[in-house]
């Protein structure tokens, strides 16, 4: 075979790669976005029990669905890391970190003010707010964990490890509702059946979640190019690179 | 179309506070992200160009 996913393991390589595709993620998501907010506030109706309130979910489900989705990610990443030590790995899901904890904090305040109207409360401790909330000070305290750390092999390793310990938490979040009574009402959307919801909605909430994950794509492969530099700030790639740009 | 008015679509119903309070973070935290990503690639430029700089001395 002549094209080698190998050769992409190699952070030179992997850094002009993800140069290139950048743009690409970062105009879908752009424009996957005005199409799925139009889509959103123009072709979906008026929800017949929640009127207009349930605008939210076009935001609320597919920031859940991120905040659980990069989770699984950089546990995969960590996973790799710690059994090969491939330098990527760790540079990959500390790239992810930041989108996640954005995605985890979306989905949490957009609850809140779904919740406000529709339940009479900002907050109930059921499970999946509860464990939706641990998640979120899951990514805050890995970040934290890594910065706290000076040296980087051990705060990589650290970070994975602890990345790897709470991911139990990612099922927890998605069967909260099947295990527990929960306020937070059931999956709408599910692989086993058909879904409940006006086939106009869904298609709005689908697309605004292909531009969450092009969003989520772009930004995690602008943070690890700034990693793989200051990592290999060393090596006469980037000391070459940095006389051209 | 299915707002009467400008004045309709912002008011969402009644419920105008909860919808854009939610897609008002989204935005602000996008920009916030965005803004912080562009802003650190030129910092992180200027720190190894400097530390290439210094070690050369």
């Amino acid at each position: 075979m002549a094209f080698s996913i190998y050769k992409y393991a190699s952070p030179m390589t992997f850094y002009g790669l993800a140069g290139k595709l950048i743009p690409w993620f970062a105009w879908g998501a752009g424009i996957l976005t005005v199409l799925g907010l139009y889509i959103a506030f123009f072709m979906a109706p008026t929800d017949f029990q929640q009127g207009e309130a349930y605008r939210v979910i076009f935001i609320h489900v597919p920031a859940a669905w991120m905040s659980m989705f990069i989770y699984i990610i950089m546990a995969f990443w960590s996973a790799v890391g710690l059994a090969w030590n491939t330098r990527l790995s760790f540079m990959m899901s500390r790239a992810l970190a930041p989108t996640g904890a954005v995605f985890a904090f979306l989905s949490l305040w957009t609850g809140a003010l779904w919740g406000k109207p529709m339940w009479g409360a900002w907050w109930v401790w059921d499970a999946r707010l509860t464990s939706s909330l641990i998640l979120f000070f899951l990514y805050v305290g890995i970040m934290a964990l890594w910065s706290a750390i000076d040296d980087r092999r051990r705060s990589d390793r650290a970070g994975a490890l602890l990345i790897l310990v709470g991911a139990i938490n990612v099922p927890i979040i998605y069967f909260s509702v099947k295990w527990w009574n929960t306020l937070h009402q059931g999956a709408s959307v599910s692989l086993m059946k058909s879904p409940s919801m006006a086939s106009i909605m869904l298609i709005g909430m689908l697309v605004l979640a292909i531009a969450a994950w092009f969003y989520a794509i772009a930004t995690a492969l602008t943070r690890v190019r700034g990693i793989i530099l200051e990592r290999e700030r060393q090596t006469e790639w980037v000391k070459e690179l940095l006389e051209k740009i | 179309m299915q707002w009467a008015s400008w004045s309709a679509f912002w008011d969402m119903g009644g419920y105008g506070l909860y919808v854009w309070g939610s897609y008002g973070a989204l935005f602000f935290l996008i920009l916030a992200e965005t803004f912080f990503l562009v802003r650190g690639r030129k910092r992180t430029l200027q720190r190894i160009r400097r530390m290439k700089n210094w070690e050369q001395q």
